[in-house]
């Protein structure tokens, strides 16, 4: 870890005040205290605003974020549940060949990971070719018995993946976690876009920077490509608007042109599935449902769902709608399965990862859970199948208690934890009450599969606001950066 | 389109409506009272009320404490605030199906109302607010017909729109036209600034206030936008647009109800009326409205699965 020793205060000028250059890897200085040449453009338009200013473009942005209700949830308070979502003002820039690597790795990992789901839920050959032991796949809590046999288009299990990336401080991506499930965040990668153009037009132009507007399409076709010949009425499964995510599932029907629906506005009727329209029932084909597994329907999963569609597996099952993602491929990005990921593109592919995993311990393995429990203030410690930062134990900045806390609960249940050395995030510079300090980021794509692989050259990066704090999620005090691939 | 989306864009629409009406009703006679009359304060107080179909409230009434909690108290179901919040979680039920410029308009509008009600320390601030909502309404209007696809979501929210009017303007007129003999002037230039129909009204019979023509304008006036038969009209010509994109067989007993609304009003005389007695008459009008709000929910939102099947 890090002590303010390792920090060096170089002179900096006029809005960069004491930007702390440390140890872990600056996305726009390097060590020297140069900017890196893809910062130039906004480096020099940084030193030429007066920080009024900036101070004016951010209350705009602000603003124009409010008004347009772009807003999260946060469960678990009381009051002021409905928040903005915090945003920064300063773009985070990707070079051309640093995306091409992080490209060509997202779309290698989804490859392998659709094809790992299709052997689990039918032949198994890697557990008897013993690459990953069985019993952690059916020990997942994402594991889905009811899939086993049932074939889906293409095969394609996951059509949309938000895979989170970290930078090391040696400059390169590896892969923090994957979301597989119903990952988020979209919405707020192409709004905030809009706003950055609003506020510097003059940097866009001359930065080169790539195009993320055409994400919704992208979507449509890859959901598209997933319909059965001939029919493609396709509509989005949304919890509601109580949901943390409503604001993005309505964002994009929107820019799709679908339906929204909610499960109170499907009806299954011999294995059909049909929504309630002001001309009668309508038949639907594909459902890019935005509800998790378990409340999908509650004849099939949990039975006190009251926001999935009674009837909706069998539907599913027999072939006459198709669900994206496929219910159960959150068994891939369960963190425990996470650790064999490199030997699952090695065992489908025949290729080296093209980017690393950060290394992961199994609390299962009596060695390495010894270890960890031991030292826990040197790890950061995950509940397996949570998400969005809640049920984590950051071992340097946890208390003793906590730390007892969490080593009982280890013990208790290893298969529900795993461990991972604390790792610095890379730090981008943010505007913070009048100064432009460094905080910590990552960076989130997102990865379309259906008949191919698409991304679209940008994602969401989130900033951990707090001075200091790793936890980037929306939910723990997070924020968000737009992010700018450059042409070259 | 979902049945759950049409149903709540009606319901955004009837309470944004509802918000407008009860603006301009207050507005209006907000100005009035700060004339002296023979009746008394609290009796002209229990006429707004009244007139906005609200049960009266009992024992004495502060004018202040009345006018901020039908402003501002937004967990009171005829306020202000409470039908924009209503009207705004409507919206954002179907933020979707609306436009951008909507859903940022109704919202901003929303923030002000809740930011103002937690304040309302000055006499002036209520009227801040009702001047707001009504600006806020005009400005609705105009982009809802501006920016959004006039289509069947559309229809829907002019159906919502004119059944809230053809619903509260007969309430209104009611209140007014059971006492027409203590009315005075001053209460009939009342009557007619809570529809916005004084100039209106003047261009068509001048300035002479006679308690017929007022009815007869505010009642049967084709041309006028706040008159009962102009809101019964442009309902039927919602319920026809819709009836026309769905294909629901039912559609046609829906218009068969309004048609028979529209032609009553069409072919009235208000002489007739006046004789048969004003309140029979706007009895009848809400009644035929409650029953055609009964029948569009019925064929259009919550109809059986098993006859949709069927069809």
């Amino acid at each position: 870890m890090s002590t303010p020793a390792q920090f060096a205060h170089l002179p900096m000028p006029a809005p960069f005040g004491d930007y702390a250059l440390g140890p872990p890897y600056d996305e726009m200085f390097r060590a020297n205290g140069r900017p890196r040449t893809h910062y130039r453009n906004l480096y020099t338009q940084l030193l030429n605003l007066p920080s009024e200013e900036l101070y004016r473009f951010k209350k705009e942005a602000d603003l124009s974020f409010f008004n347009q209700g772009i807003t999260f949830t946060v469960y678990g308070r009381a009051e002021g549940t409905e928040q903005i979502f915090p945003h920064d003002l300063l773009p985070r820039i990707v070079t051309s060949s640093e995306w091409a690597t992080i490209e060509r790795g997202l779309i290698q990992r989804i490859t392998a990971l659709n094809l790992f789901l299709a052997d689990v839920y039918h032949d198994r050959r890697i557990v008897k070719d013993r690459v990953i032991p069985g019993e952690i796949i059916y020990t997942c809590k994402h594991f889905r018995r009811q899939m086993q046999g049932v074939r889906v288009p293409r095969d394609v299990y996951i059509s949309v993946a938000g895979t989170d990336l970290i930078r090391i401080p040696d400059g390169r991506f590896v892969v923090l976690e994957d979301n597989l499930r119903v990952p988020s965040g979209v919405s707020y990668m192409l709004t905030s876009r809009k706003v950055m153009k609003q506020i510097f037009p003059a940097l866009f132009r001359k930065c080169g920077v790539r195009p993320i507007e055409q994400y919704s399409q992208e979507l449509l076709s890859t959901l598209r490509s997933l319909a059965p010949e001939g029919r493609s009425t396709i509509v989005l499964l949304t919890p509601g608007n109580y949901n943390s995510a409503y604001f993005e599932h309505a964002f994009l029907a929107r820019q799709m042109g679908i339906e929204l629906v909610e499960g109170r506005d499907l009806v299954v009727h011999d294995n059909t599935v049909y929504m309630r329209t002001t001309s009668g029932l309508q038949r639907v084909d594909v459902i890019y449902r935005r509800v998790d597994d378990d409340f999908v329907d509650p004849l099939a999963f949990r039975a006190d769902s009251t926001l999935g569609v009674a009837g909706l597996f069998n539907a599913y099952r027999a072939g006459n709608v198709v669900l994206a993602n496929a219910l159960g491929s959150g068994v891939a990005d369960d963190k425990a399965i996470y650790s064999y990921v490199p030997k699952i593109i090695r065992y489908y592919l025949d290729e080296d990862p093209i980017l690393d995993n950060v290394e992961t311990f199994l609390m299962t393995d009596r060695a390495q859970r010894d270890e960890v429990c031991g030292n826990l203030e040197k790890y950061v410690v995950k509940a397996v199948g949570e998400s969005g930062g809640y049920g984590m134990l950051i071992g340097p900045h946890s208390s003793r208690e906590q730390q007892a806390e969490f080593r009982e609960k280890i013990l208790a249940d290893p298969r529900n934890y795993i461990a991972q050395p604390t790792i610095t995030l890379s730090a981008a510079p943010c505007f913070m009450n009048g100064r432009i300090e460094p905080r910590h980021v990552d960076l989130r794509p997102y990865v379309l599969f259906g008949e191919k692989a698409t991304i679209v050259p940008g994602g969401l990066t989130r900033v951990a606001l707090r001075q200091g704090s790793l936890v980037v999620n929306s939910s723990q005090g997070g924020g968000s950066k737009d992010t700018w691939v450059l042409q070259n | 389109m979902l049945s759950r989306v049409a149903d709540s864009l009606y319901w955004m629409s009837r309470y944004f409506e509802r918000a407008n009406h009860c603006a301009r009703v207050l507005e209006a006679n907000h100005n009035l009272m700060l004339n002296p009359s023979k009746l008394s304060t609290e009796e002209r107080w229990h006429r707004i009320t009244e007139s906005l179909g609200i049960a009266p409230a009992a024992g004495g009434i502060d004018p202040h404490n009345a006018m901020v909690k039908l402003t501002s108290d937004a967990g009171y179901e005829s306020s202000l605030a409470f039908c924009i919040a209503e009207s705004r979680e409507n919206a954002g039920q179907v933020r979707e199906q609306i436009s951008s410029e909507m859903w940022e308009g109704l919202n901003s509008l929303y923030h002000k109302v809740t930011k103002a009600g937690a304040k309302p320390e000055t006499d002036s601030d209520p009227m801040r607010l009702v001047a707001a909502v009504r600006e806020g309404s005009y400005q609705f209007h105009g982009m809802t017909d501006a920016t959004m696809n006039h289509g069947e979501g559309w229809q829907f929210i002019q159906l919502g729109k004119y059944m809230e009017r053809s619903c509260a303007l007969p309430v209104l007129l009611d209140a007014y036209f059971s006492r027409v003999r203590e009315a005075d002037t001053l209460d009939w230039v009342g009557l007619l600034a809570s529809c916005a129909a004084f100039e209106s009204y003047c261009k068509v019979y001048t300035a002479e206030l006679r308690p017929d023509s007022m009815a007869e304008f505010l009642l049967l006036n084709p041309e006028f936008p706040y008159s009962v038969r102009y809101a019964v009209e442009r309902m039927g010509a919602a319920i026809a647009a819709i009836s026309q994109t769905s294909f629901t067989k039912a559609g046609g007993r829906i218009e068969r109800i309004a048609g028979r609304l529209r032609a009553s009003l069409a072919y009235a005389q208000i002489a007739e009326i006046m004789i048969g007695g004003v309140h029979r008459y706007l009895d009848d009008v809400i009644k035929q409205c409650n029953s055609l709000h009964a029948a569009v929910h019925m064929v259009y939102i919550d109809y059986p699965i098993q006859s949709a099947l069927e069809a």
